[in-house]
């Protein structure tokens, strides 16, 4: 049954793909989310009201719709600036497009997951960073973030495993992940079933391989802390 | 923004609502059904029972819908023997196969929510009702299970949103639910934005209702975790004192 007819470096081509799409994603999640839990602990009501629509938004949309809106909406506002202004046409590529929108809809997961591990930095160790005469930006980028990280670390590996998950979705606006390399070579081979599965093995292996890497940085950000 | 295209295609999306809601009703109901015997067979002490329930569950939590729903899909019909039985009425259309592949998803979660919410249980309740004589049934049915729901609840939640928004992989199969909708809307007046902020509309309404219902529902289940009135505010509606408790 699992005659891949040369096809497994095709399925891998796609592989490659999609991890590279997870990576970019979660690094552009990653910015968002410092910014949208900075934004939900400022002092600005404004910022605090932006940053609370963003999460809720985020979080009650499929991220099916998000993408469709952001690939497919994206486009027609591009046009529509470009002929305003005179450009030649601009083709949103599926790629950059999948990429900002997992980013954007995984920024609103990290937010939360951030929010809750800033605060839970105990206050006497930014109380001292102030004490030490170190300003707002400092503490928050030598004390608050680094100790945060330990806190943030659980949350933030369930979402990376989403996120890996969730790439699947941009064969639907036609980028060649390894879902539609899995579909093409399913089609040419009559023998869907068998490539699917591979690629649902292939998805286990990253899931698999990121668990080992988390409970890793795990141990590595827990030095130090006392355990029952 | 053309809001008129919207507005003349509202029953489509209604239309796709319907379908959207029965998809993920349907499959929840189904995935809870299966989840149970599920989540019993994975804290089995022997790992040959365990091994089976274990590996589901790794495996669809640790994949991705989409792949599992082409699997159903587009996968089942590689084989002859199922073209050729009596089962390819069912695999051929794509509500069941997305009905199907909702189901056996949403067990796996389902099941692994249940797992960690048993192991949770005190193990003074446990030692209690076994002085009290009871047989493993009986406990699990009196002491275990209903505990493990109460906790399962907030997640429980979140899982259903997740398969509310899961269901949208629905629309990528030819369905016409809620997604589907809005492809249709999308293609024939090419209004990306309209047709599909319509839809993801719908779905935020959805998720906020949702999210009210399981509030209420956690208010019930959850009463026993409530702060406690103050006796000032009792005493101020209620002129005649209760006895002290």
């Amino acid at each position: 049954m699992f005659d891949l007819h040369g096809y497994f470096p095709f399925i891998l081509k796609g592989m490659v793909l999609t991890v590279e799409v997870a990576l970019l994603s979660l690094f552009i999640a990653i910015v968002f989310g410092i910014v949208g839990a900075v934004a939900k602990m400022s002092r600005s009501r404004a910022a605090r009201f932006v940053a609370g629509v963003y999460t809720t938004v985020i979080r009650g949309v499929p991220d099916l719709v998000l993408m469709m809106i952001i690939f497919f909406g994206g486009q027609v506002l591009i046009n529509n600036i470009g002929d305003w202004m005179g450009w030649e046409y601009i083709d949103i590529s599926p790629f950059i497009a999948g990429v900002l929108t997992i980013g954007f809809i995984f920024g609103a997961y990290m937010t939360e997951t951030f929010r809750g591990a800033i605060l839970s930095v105990s206050r006497g160790e930014i109380e001292a960073g102030h004490a030490f005469g170190m300003t707002p930006v400092q503490v928050f980028f030598r004390i608050t973030l680094p100790a945060s990280v330990r806190h943030a670390l659980p949350g933030f590996g369930n979402n990376w495993l989403v996120l890996a998950k969730t790439t699947a979705l941009v064969s639907v606006i036609g980028l060649q992940d390894m879902v539609f390399n899995a579909s093409q070579a399913g089609g040419a081979t009559r023998q869907p079933f068998t490539f699917f599965l591979v690629v649902a093995f292939l998805f286990l292996l990253i899931t698999g391989v990121s668990d080992v890497g988390m409970r890793w940085l795990n141990r590595r950000y827990s030095v130090g802390v006392r355990r029952a | 923004m053309d809001v008129q295209v919207i507005i003349e295609n509202l029953p489509l999306y209604f239309q796709g609502l319907w379908v959207t809601i029965q998809l993920v009703f349907l499959s929840l109901v189904c995935g809870l059904m299966l989840s149970v015997p599920m989540a019993l067979a994975a804290r089995a002490r022997n790992p040959l029972v365990a091994f089976l329930p274990k590996a589901y569950i790794y495996f669809f939590r640790g994949t991705p819908l989409i792949v599992q729903m082409y699997i159903i899909y587009y996968g089942v019909a590689q084989f002859a023997a199922v073209r050729e039985s009596f089962v390819w009425i069912v695999f051929q259309e794509a509500y069941w196969c997305a009905l199907i592949a909702f189901s056996l998803n949403t067990a796996g979660y389902t099941a692994e929510i249940l797992r960690g919410a048993m192991e949770q249980t005190a193990f003074g309740e446990i030692e209690a009702a076994k002085a009290c004589g009871m047989s493993t049934p009986t406990m699990y049915r009196r002491i275990i299970l209903p505990g493990a729901f109460r906790r399962a609840l907030p997640a429980y939640g979140n899982e259903v949103i997740f398969m509310l928004h899961g269901s949208a992989l629905a629309g990528v199969i030819t369905i016409v639910d809620l997604f589907g909708a809005a492809r249709i809307v999308n293609s024939r007046y090419y209004v990306p934005f309209e047709s599909y902020i319509a839809a993801g509309f719908f779905y935020l309404t959805m998720t906020f209702i949702i999210v009210w219902l399981f509030k209420l529902w956690e208010k019930r289940w959850h009463a026993h975790l409530r702060p406690r009135e103050s006796s000032v505010g009792k005493a101020a509606r209620a002129p005649v004192p209760a006895p002290a408790d």
